[in-house]
C-alpha cells in the first residue's frame, strides 16, 4: 500500500540543491556589497580558489593539478585549499560538487526537464566514458602548453566567475550548453563531456557519503529513478542486483548523490547512507520477502 | 567474443580520436592567447606570461583585494586569455599599495610572493610612444607625467633641450628610465591628450631593446678600466697651419694674431692717420 508522499518528500534534495547551488553563487556575488557594509568579507573568489571569512582557503584540487602539471609549484595556501576540498568530497561524494554547488548543472537540469516536456528523442551518441578521455587530454594539455589550456574553454568555470565577476559573452556559452543537453543528448554535458565531473567522480569512488538503495526489496519497477537519474546506469546493480551477490549502496563515483531518487521513489527504497553499510543481504529485505511469499 | 572486443577497441578509438582532435584545437588556441594584448597589463608581481598562465587559476582574489578596482578578470570575448587579471593603465592605473594586497591575495603565487617592495615592481614600461602628440616636445610646459609619477624624477625626469622655433625658449622633454619605472600607468591615464594618451606603458618585452653587446662605449669602458683601452691615451692632434688650433669649448677654430714685420706690436693705435702713413701699408 503506497502511503501519500508529501510534497516536501517528493522535491526535498532537489529544494535543498537549488538553495545550495544559488547560495553558494549569491554568497559569492553578494560578499562584496557585504564587506562594503560590515567589512567582513564572508566569501572571496569563486570556485577555482576562494577565501572564506577571511580564513578558510579553499582551492579546486583540479585546476591545481594542471598549474603543477604545467610546470608551477603553487604556494601552500593553494595546497591546503586543495586538501580540505579533497577532504570534503572524500566525505560528502566526489559529484556533490556537480550537484550541490556547480552552477552549470541547473542549467543542463532544466535543459533535460524540457527535453522531457518536449518529448525530444534521439540525437547524437556519445559515450559515458567520453568525459574521462577528456580529463585525460587536459591534463595532457596542461604538460604540453605549460598552461592551464582547459581554463581557456571551461564552461564550469567561466560561467560561475562570469556571474561572480562579469560574463562577457559567456551567456553564449551558458545557452550552448543548453542546447547541447536540450536537442543533442539528455544530460550530455555532466553525463558525457565534463573532466571536471569525471575527476570529482574520480573522488567519489572512495568517498564515505552515498545513496544506497537499502529497501530494494520494496522496489515495483515503476522506473521513476531511472527516470529521473542523470547518470541511470549506476542504480541499476545496487537496485537490482541483490540475485547476483551486490550490496544496496550505489558505489559508482559518477552518482552526484543529487538525492533526486531518493525524492522520486514511492517505495522509500533510497537513502543516504555510507559506503560501509554495503552488506548483500539486508535483514529487511528478507522480511519482506517472507512476508510477501 | 571477437567481434565484442572490434566494436570496444573500434569505439574507443573513435572517442579518442575525437578528444583528440578537440585537445589538438585548444593546444593550438591557448598558445595563441599566450599574446597578450599591449595595453592589457597584468597585476605587479605576475610572473613571465608564459609561466603565469600556468600559474594563474583565475579565482579573481587580486581583483577583490585591489582597493582600487584596478583589476579586472578577462570576459569571454575578450583578448586577454580567459579569466586572468588584467588592468588597462588609461582607465585605472595601479595605485602601488605599499603593502601590495593583490599579491598577498594571490593562492598560487602567479603572482610573485617574493615581491615585497612595490617599486621593484615591473608592470611594464612607460614609453612617450607619441612624440607628435605630446604637447612638451612641440615646447608647451605639460609635465603632468613627470609630476603624477609615483616615483618622481626617478623613473621620469624632464631634460631640458634648446627650442629652435623661438631661439629663447627650452623644451622639457619627459624621459623615462627603465631603471626606476614599474609600470604602474598613473602617467599614462594623466596624460592630457585626448583619447589615447602620448604615454603609455608597454610590456617591457616589447619596450626594451635587445641590446647592444657587439658595440663598446668608449666612455664607459674607460671609467670602467681607469684608462682608455685604445693605447697610447693621447691627445688629438690637430693637423693646422701654424698660427691656428682648435679648442672646442673656445668656440673652434681659433687664429692666433701674429706679428708681421714693420707692424708695432700691440693694439691699434687711438690715431688712424698714424697707420694710413705707415710704411709698408698696402
Amino acid at each position: 500500500m503506497d502511503r501519500q508522499r508529501s510534497w516536501w518528500q517528493t522535491y526535498k534534495y532537489l529544494l535543498l540543491r537549488r538553495i545550495s547551488q544559488i547560495g553558494i553563487l549569491l554568497l559569492f556575488l553578494l560578499s562584496p556589497w557585504i564587506a562594503q557594509q560590515t567589512g567582513v568579507w564572508v566569501m572571496k573568489g569563486n570556485l577555482a580558489s576562494s577565501l572564506t571569512l577571511g580564513m578558510l582557503p579553499l582551492t579546486d584540487p583540479y585546476v591545481l593539478m594542471q598549474s603543477i602539471l604545467a610546470g608551477q609549484w603553487p604556494v601552500s595556501t593553494a595546497f591546503i585549499g586543495a586538501a580540505i576540498v579533497l577532504v570534503f568530497y572524500l566525505l560528502v561524494g566526489g559529484r556533490v560538487y556537480c550537484s550541490w554547488a556547480c552552477p552549470i548543472n541547473m542549467v543542463t537540469d532544466a535543459a533535460a526537464w524540457l527535453r522531457t516536456r518536449l518529448n525530444i528523442k534521439g540525437g547524437a551518441h556519445l559515450g559515458r566514458e567520453t568525459r574521462y578521455w577528456i580529463l585525460g587530454f587536459t591534463l595532457l594539455l596542461a604538460l604540453l602548453t605549460g598552461t592551464i589550456a582547459w581554463e581557456l574553454v571551461n564552461p564550469v568555470s567561466m560561467v560561475f566567475r562570469g556571474l561572480v565577476f562579469g560574463i562577457g559573452l559567456g551567456w553564449g556559452v551558458i545557452l550552448a550548453v543548453f542546447l547541447l543537453d536540450l536537442l543533442v543528448r539528455r544530460h550530455a554535458w555532466c553525463g558525457s563531456l565534463c573532466p571536471v565531473g569525471a575527476f570529482y567522480s574520480l573522488l567519489g569512488e572512495g568517498s564515505l557519503l552515498r545513496v544506497s538503495a537499502y529497501q530494494r526489496a520494496q522496489c515495483d519497477d515503476c522506473m521513476d529513478c531511472f527516470k529521473v537519474c542523470p547518470e541511470p546506469q549506476v542504480i541499476k546493480l545496487p537496485l537490482k542486483g541483490e540475485t547476483k551477490g551486490v550490496g544496496p549502496v550505489i558505489t559508482s563515483g559518477q552518482c552526484t548523490n543529487c538525492g533526486r531518487c531518493i525524492d522520486v521513489c514511492a517505495k522509500d527504497v533510497f537513502r543516504f547512507d555510507v559506503r560501509m553499510h554495503n552488506a548483500t543481504h539486508n535483514v529487511l529485505a528478507k522480511e519482506v520477502k517472507e512476508v510477501v511469499s | 567474443m571477437d567481434t565484442a572486443r572490434r566494436q570496444f577497441l573500434l569505439s574507443t578509438l573513435k572517442t579518442a580520436s575525437a578528444v583528440g582532435l578537440g585537445a589538438l584545437v585548444l593546444g593550438l588556441y591557448s598558445r595563441q592567447s599566450r599574446a597578450l594584448p599591449a595595453p592589457a597589463l597584468r597585476p605587479p608581481g605576475a610572473l613571465a606570461e608564459d609561466d603565469f598562465l600556468g600559474a594563474c587559476v583565475r579565482c579573481g582574489l587580486c581583483v577583490r583585494d585591489c582597493p582600487y578596482d584596478t583589476l579586472k578578470l578577462a570576459k569571454v570575448g575578450e583578448a586577454v586569455a580567459l579569466g586572468t587579471p588584467y588592468f588597462t593603465a588609461r582607465d585605472i592605473p595601479c595605485e602601488m599599495c605599499e603593502d601590495i594586497p593583490c599579491v598577498k591575495a594571490c593562492p598560487t603565487g602567479a603572482l610573485d610572493h617574493n615581491l615585497t617592495d612595490i617599486n621593484q615592481s615591473r608592470m611594464g614600461l612607460a614609453v612617450v610612444i607619441d612624440q607628435e602628440g605630446c604637447i612638451a616636445f612641440q615646447g608647451l610646459r605639460c609635465e603632468v607625467c613627470y609630476n603624477v609619477c609615483p616615483v618622481r624624477s626617478k623613473a621620469i625626469t624632464l631634460e631640458k633641450q634648446h627650442n629652435e622655433r623661438t631661439g629663447k625658449h627650452a623644451f622639457f622633454i619627459p624621459v623615462v628610465h627603465s631603471s626606476d619605472c614599474t609600470g604602474c600607468g598613473k602617467c599614462e591615464e594623466a596624460c592630457i591628450v585626448d583619447g589615447e594618451a602620448a604615454i603609455k606603458v608597454v610590456p617591457l618585452t616589447l619596450a626594451k631593446a635587445g641590446g647592444s653587446a657587439h658595440y663598446r662605449f668608449g666612455w664607459k669602458e674607460k671609467a670602467r678600466e681607469g684608462k682608455s683601452l685604445v693605447a697610447p691615451d693621447t691627445e688629438h692632434q690637430y693637423n693646422l697651419p701654424e698660427g691656428m688650433r682648435y679648442d672646442y669649448e673656445g668656440k673652434g677654430l681659433i687664429i692666433d694674431p701674429q706679428p708681421q714685420e714693420g707692424l708695432p706690436v700691440g693694439d691699434v693705435p687711438a690715431d688712424a692717420l698714424e697707420s694710413l702713413n705707415r710704411k709698408g701699408a698696402p
